[in-house]
């Protein structure tokens, strides 16, 4: 059988049936976080900063020459697990651009499609020639499932410029120039 | 060099196991058979030892013996001691005699070949994201396995010349040659063409051309695949695709009677390349050059794609009845061909019988190399042969036929793959006949044809061909073909079994062979999953009699055309 307890009910004081403690710490949140500094942002006309160590949309980056770094060499289209990257290679013409003939390889088409894309940066991490990076792009959107696929132009457009530590085809294009001295 | 054909075994030790190996075989393919590799660049089973690159390097002992007397010297507890050697030795030039000790993982072993990897990567260039080898590189894959991940070597590397035009179908990156010779031997010992060579010496050894000369021949692009790096690429593949992306389907080889067994490389539906897949009784590990391109006039926009009925496009299964039609009527002809695979000679023969029709077939011949490209062009002539197609060798052109259709004769006309334009008809004589064309492409028949059905190529249909040494050799589908095209087999045996008046619609290649083997003949008792990779020799009986057109070729010789494939290398 049930039983039940009888709670004893302390009547209200003063201050507390006047109510004005409680609207007096109401209002301190109140006014509190009125002066404080906004956590929110006002986007879009506010942005975020961003870490350094982001993964935003994967974008192809130049060396601080303006030279196209990507070879083609398609290991982030083979790592990518959602299958994002599509890579047309390419050779370079000798002609057109003496100065890179030496690379040989450059890509004709590079698109990364980021209605697949999910952000992994396993493209980041594979590239040997540090020409692929997950920058600080993050809202991206268009009209259409073509609009989402971001071409080689739209890739070196959001990627840019980033600094360089190996400069890697300088060196062999210099030692290609040297030649071997002892010979 | 291998086995030799011969299957005397010995018992050598193979890190202390006692196995039984061929005689005379060396190192390298003793201790492949019993699964232990033995890293190596510059051995090719079918070239000669040379020895230079040091990769195979193991240790090698024999039982001791008392110079003496003969006696073998024992150890206390009654053993006969190893002599090992004090070095080790290269296992490619080390022949296998009986009671011989290999180590092939030993501390040592395992120093040796850290060594040498390390003096091939010296002066290495770090061109892996741009070299087409990546990925079936031997360089690349022994590196990970006895590299040591970085460098000592603080100096510069030297440089040597890149992109050089070696021919019209090679272009070679000197800087990442490691000077194997495998490419000079096979120039000097299979191609029969000795243009290349080193010059310069020590780490300054450069491959070259002979002055004046190119590497031209029909054999070029061998050295591509047998180089172990990316110093010798195709000029056509290269930068195209990486290889981990391409799948291998096995194939044949449509481009002579030889067959040369190949590997189709596609991606998604496109052909990348082909290669030879090796295979002793018929191409060892080589292919022409020529034979390589044969998918690319499947590229090309006159392909039939589409199935017409008086040039109305229908289903395979409408232009089929349609055909059946056209044969039913009597007087027909039928101009076979020695492109088709087995199984649809096979069928054809079966329309034949039904339609009681006269059959012709052309020959297609070109100029033999005595390699791997011989004289009679078409891949399956033998099959026509072996399946009753035709009982003696084909002629030149068609003018009895032509004269058949003159007369008035013959009243239809079955046409595969020929042009009859090309082989004595008139377009004028065309137009008095109905026509059934089957081919792949559009031409002067496939205009004034009836019936059109297009048909697939080898890279994009099962079937098999037989051979110059009357050997079965199947191939797979690598690609899908155009849309809407389904296998001419099937229609062919739609036509047939219509004409039988036979419910039976479609038959799978396992089906039409399920048949082939209820039959008499050559086929008797096979089945499509019978037929090895490798092939299977078939009995040619009286056929082996007739006067073939091919000459002496690496592994043909019309004097014992039975025995030939047994030829040494
Ligand atoms: S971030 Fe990941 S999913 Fe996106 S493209 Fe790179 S590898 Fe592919
Ligand atoms: S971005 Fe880097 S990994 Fe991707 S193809 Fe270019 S070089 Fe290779
Ligand atoms: S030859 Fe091999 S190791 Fe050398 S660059 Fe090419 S893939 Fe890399
Ligand atoms: S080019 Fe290739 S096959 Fe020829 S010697 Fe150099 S590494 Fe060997
Ligand atoms: S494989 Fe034996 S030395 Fe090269």
């Amino acid at each position: 059988m049930a039983t039940s307890k009888v709670i004893e009910r302390k009547p209200l004081t003063f201050a507390e049936k006047t109510f004005l403690p409680q609207i007096a710490t109401g209002l301190k949140t109140t006014f509190g976080n009125m002066l404080k500094k906004p956590i929110t942002l006002q986007y879009p006309e506010e942005r975020p900063v961003i870490p350094d160590n982001y993964r935003g949309v994967p974008t192809l980056v130049k060396d601080p020459n303006g030279r196209e770094k990507c070879v083609s060499c398609q290991l982030c289209e083979f790592v990518c697990p959602p299958k994002a990257i599509r890579i047309t290679p390419g050779e370079i013409d000798p002609e057109a651009e003496p100065d890179r003939a030496h690379v040989e390889k450059a890509p004709q088409e590079f698109e990364i499609n980021m209605l697949r894309c999910i952000y992994c940066g396993f493209c980041e991490e594979v590239c040997p020639e540090e020409a692929i990076y997950l920058q600080d792009v993050f809202s991206l959107s268009g009209y259409s499932r073509e609009e989402m696929i971001n071409k080689k132009d739209k890739l070196y457009e959001l990627g840019g410029t980033l600094p360089d530590q190996h400069f890697k085809w300088d060196k062999k294009k210099a030692a290609e120039l040297e030649g071997n001295p002892e010979h | 060099m291998s086995a030799n054909g011969t299957s005397e075994m010995i018992t050598i030790n193979l890190d202390g196991n006692e196995v039984e190996v061929p005689k005379g075989a060396n190192a390298i393919e003793a201790a492949k058979l019993h699964g232990k590799e033995i890293p190596h660049y510059c051995y090719h089973p079918k070239l000669s030892i040379a020895g230079n690159c040091r990769m195979c390097l193991i240790e090698m002992g024999m039982p001791m013996r008392d110079r003496g007397t003969g006696e073998a010297i024992l150890d206390e507890k009654g053993v006969q001691k190893i002599g090992w050697g004090p070095k080790p030795v290269i296992g490619c030039a080390t022949n296998v005699a009986p009671g011989m000790h290999l180590r092939t993982n030993s501390e040592t072993v395992k120093e040796a070949r850290n060594g040498v990897t390390e003096f091939l990567l010296i002066n290495h260039p770090l061109d892996c994201p741009i070299c087409d080898q990546a990925g079936e590189c031997r360089l690349q894959e022994f590196s990970a396995d006895h590299g040591r991940g970085y460098s000592r070597f603080i100096e510069d590397k030297n440089v040597k010349p890149k992109r050089t035009v070696l021919g019209p179908r090679v272009t070679l990156d000197d800087e990442r040659c490691i000077l194997c010779s495998r490419c000079v031997r096979f120039s000097q010992e299979v191609a029969k063409d000795d243009v290349l060579g080193f010059v310069d010496r020590g780490t300054y050894s450069t491959l070259t051309c002979y002055p004046g000369k190119e590497l031209a021949n029909n054999y070029s692009l061998n050295t591509v695949d047998i180089c172990p790096v990316g110093a010798l690429t195709s000029s056509d593949f290269r930068f195209k695709m990486r290889v981990w992306f391409l799948k291998r389907t096995n194939s044949i080889c449509t481009e002579s009677s030889v067959g040369a067994n190949t590997t189709v490389w596609s991606r998604e539906g496109k052909i990348y390349r082909i290669t030879p897949r090796r295979n002793d009784a018929v191409n060892d590990t080589w292919m022409t050059d020529s034979g390589r391109d044969c998918f690319k006039p499947y590229e090309s926009e006159d392909r039939l794609t589409q199935y017409t009925v008086d040039g109305v496009h229908q289903s395979p299964e409408v232009a089929a009845q349609a055909a059946a039609k056209l044969l039913a009527a009597g007087s027909v002809a039928v101009v076979a061909s020695a492109h088709s695979t087995v199984e649809e000679q096979f069928i054809v023969q079966g329309i034949v019988k039904e339609t009681g029709a006269s059959v012709s077939l052309v020959k297609h011949e070109g100029d033999g190399d005595g390699i791997l490209l011989s004289e009679d062009r078409s891949p399956n002539l033998r099959g026509a042969l072996l399946n009753g197609l035709i009982a003696e060798l084909p002629g030149a052109d068609l003018s009895s036929l032509s004269a058949q259709v003159d007369s008035g004769a013959v009243k239809t006309l079955l046409v595969l793959h020929e042009d009859l334009t090309q082989l004595g008809l008139s377009e004028a004589q065309l137009k008095t006949v109905q026509i059934i064309y089957l081919g792949a492409f559009a031409n002067a028949v496939s205009q004034v044809a009836q019936v059109v059905i297009p048909s697939l190529s080898v890279f994009e249909k099962a079937g098999s061909f037989v051979n110059q040494n009357f050997r079965l050799q199947k191939f797979a589908p690598a690609v899908p073909g155009p849309r809407g095209l389904v296998a001419e087999l099937g229609v062919l045996a739609m036509m047939e079994a219509k004409l039988r008046e036979d419910s039976l619609q479609v038959l799978t290649i396992e089906q039409v062979w399920s048949r082939m083997g209820e039959g008499e003949g050559a086929f008797a008792g096979l089945a499509w999953q019978k037929i090895p990779d490798e092939g299977l020799k078939l009995e040619a009986g009286s056929l082996a009699q007739l006067d073939f057109v091919e000459s002496k070729n690496l592994k043909y010789d019309p004097a014992t055309p039975e025995a030939a494939e047994a030829l040494p290398a």
